[in-house]
């Protein structure tokens, strides 16, 4: 009885120890934000036990399906986590739920802003195929002017499309609803 | 036991997926202008995940040791599933943006329809892709009204786009019978009931582009068809003989 509890005791740990690992894992293509400011980090499973190691897997989800970066995050997760000792890692990918902007941090919106990307929207509005949709106002990072402009819906990379402000004429990327 | 009719769908689907991101891939470092350059650039890095995901799948159903990349590097012509329309040369910047408005369009409404198939697995594939499909349907649809209603010379390539392309739609609702075995388990969708939905789109943008409705009043247009059985235009075989050059030269390297 006490052993089972001094067991549980110890998973509890090491999933902790596991999740701030996780939080200092950064996105290849945007270095401010974490893994789990992404929210692209689903699940931590923990087996095993002290004497014997642990064994973890870690299930990620992609922001976009063709999001080149994946391999290279499993990839820094999984050294993160041989850094501190685990070996035993299962990295997993799942699809489902979908990915959605909404899961990304609130400390992570605002890393964005402060580097220089326009965080996404909470209400995804236009993401309809209409064409020519009048656009929700995004609001420029460098000078908080509304006054922009979508220059394209596609942009650096696959999450971001890429706008100009009007008024202090900085082009800059914005993290699109999805 | 395998089911060789989904391994087929999911092939079918994946084919779809690569061959046209590989034709848009051919666009990168071409494009008419540098944003437009990165667009079809985005549009082509989806299709290609959209196809991974498709071929991670087939390769698990399939066995035998089959990889997502020996499905998409070493299978040959006549096991290639896609619709010809993806296989067909890109032609002008026109051809290009009204093959995909075509395609994205028949993949926005298919995809709408599998992320309730009975399948989990296609369902979550095609739930995840429709995001970015809508983005892709989106802009296609933007640049077919642009040219079509735009200079006298964009009209005018988008009208023989129009005339070049028209026939190689109807076979993205032609049923095989791998479609038909799965759907009547749910797990694929009849492609016959997409069409009314494709139409309609298609009509509406055309519309606003200005450009003169493709459709025969009693549905009576030729089309060329093949493409999901293995039966494939020449430049299928050139597509292949680049994308697969690699991995049949040096069987097996990484980098």
């Amino acid at each position: 009885m006490n052993s089972t509890i001094h067991i549980s005791e110890q998973k509890e740990q090491v999933e902790k120890q596991v999740w701030e690992i996780l939080g200092e894992v950064t996105d290849p293509e945007v270095p401010v934000l974490t893994v789990l400011d992404l929210g692209i980090v689903r699940e931590v499973k923990i087996n095993g036990n002290a004497l014997h190691g642990w064994s973890l897997e870690i299930v990620i989800t992609p922001t976009y399906t063709g999001c080149p970066a994946m391999d290279m995050i499993s990839m820094n997760i999984r050294f993160a986590l041989l850094q501190e000792g685990f070996t035993n890692i299962k990295i997993t990918q799942t699809l489902s739920p979908v990915w959605t902007t909404d899961w990304m941090s609130e400390s992570g919106k605002k890393k964005l802003k402060v580097y220089g990307i326009a965080p996404p929207h909470y209400s995804q509005a236009v993401c309809t195929p209409d064409a020519f949709q009048q656009e929700e106002a995004i609001q420029c990072p460098r000078c908080d002017s509304f006054n922009t402009r979508l220059v394209s819906q596609f942009g650096s990379t696959a999450c971001k499309a890429l706008y100009q402000c009007v008024d202090c004429k900085e082009p800059f990327d914005y993290f699109k609803c999805h | 036991m395998k089911n060789q009719s989904l391994i087929d769908y999911t092939l079918h689907l994946a084919d779809n997926a690569l061959i046209i991101g590989h034709r848009n891939s051919e666009w990168c470092g071409h494009g008419p202008i540098l944003e437009q350059d990165i667009a079809i650039s985005n549009i082509a890095l989806d299709l290609i995940g959209q196809a991974r995901n498709l071929y991670q799948y087939a390769a698990e159903l399939k066995g035998d040791h089959a990889t997502e990349d020996s499905l998409a590097y070493l299978r040959d012509g006549w096991d290639f599933k896609n619709l010809l329309i993806t296989e067909l040369p890109n032609g002008d910047w026109a051809q290009t943006i009204l093959r995909q408005f075509f395609f994205s369009t028949y993949q926005y409404f298919l995809y709408q329809q599998l992320q309730h198939s009975k399948d989990e697995r296609l369902a979550a594939i095609a739930a995840k892709a429709l995001k970015e499909v809508t983005y892709h349907l989106r802009w296609s649809s933007e640049w077919v009204i642009r040219l079509g209603d735009g200079t006298d010379e964009s009209k005018q390539r988008m009208e023989k786009a129009v005339e070049e392309l028209y026939a190689f739609t109807g076979e993205m609702f032609l049923p095989t019978d791998y479609e038909k075995e799965l759907a009547t388990n749910g797990i694929s969708v009849g492609p016959e009931s997409l069409k009314e939905k494709w139409t309609d789109k298609v009509r509406s943008v055309f519309e606003e582009a200005t450009l003169a409705s493709p459709f025969k009043e009693n549905n009576s247009a030729w089309m060329q068809s093949g493409g999901k059985e293995g039966k494939h235009t020449e430049h299928l075989g050139f597509v292949l003989a680049e994308m697969q050059f690699l991995q049949r030269a040096y069987p097996g390297a990484e980098w």
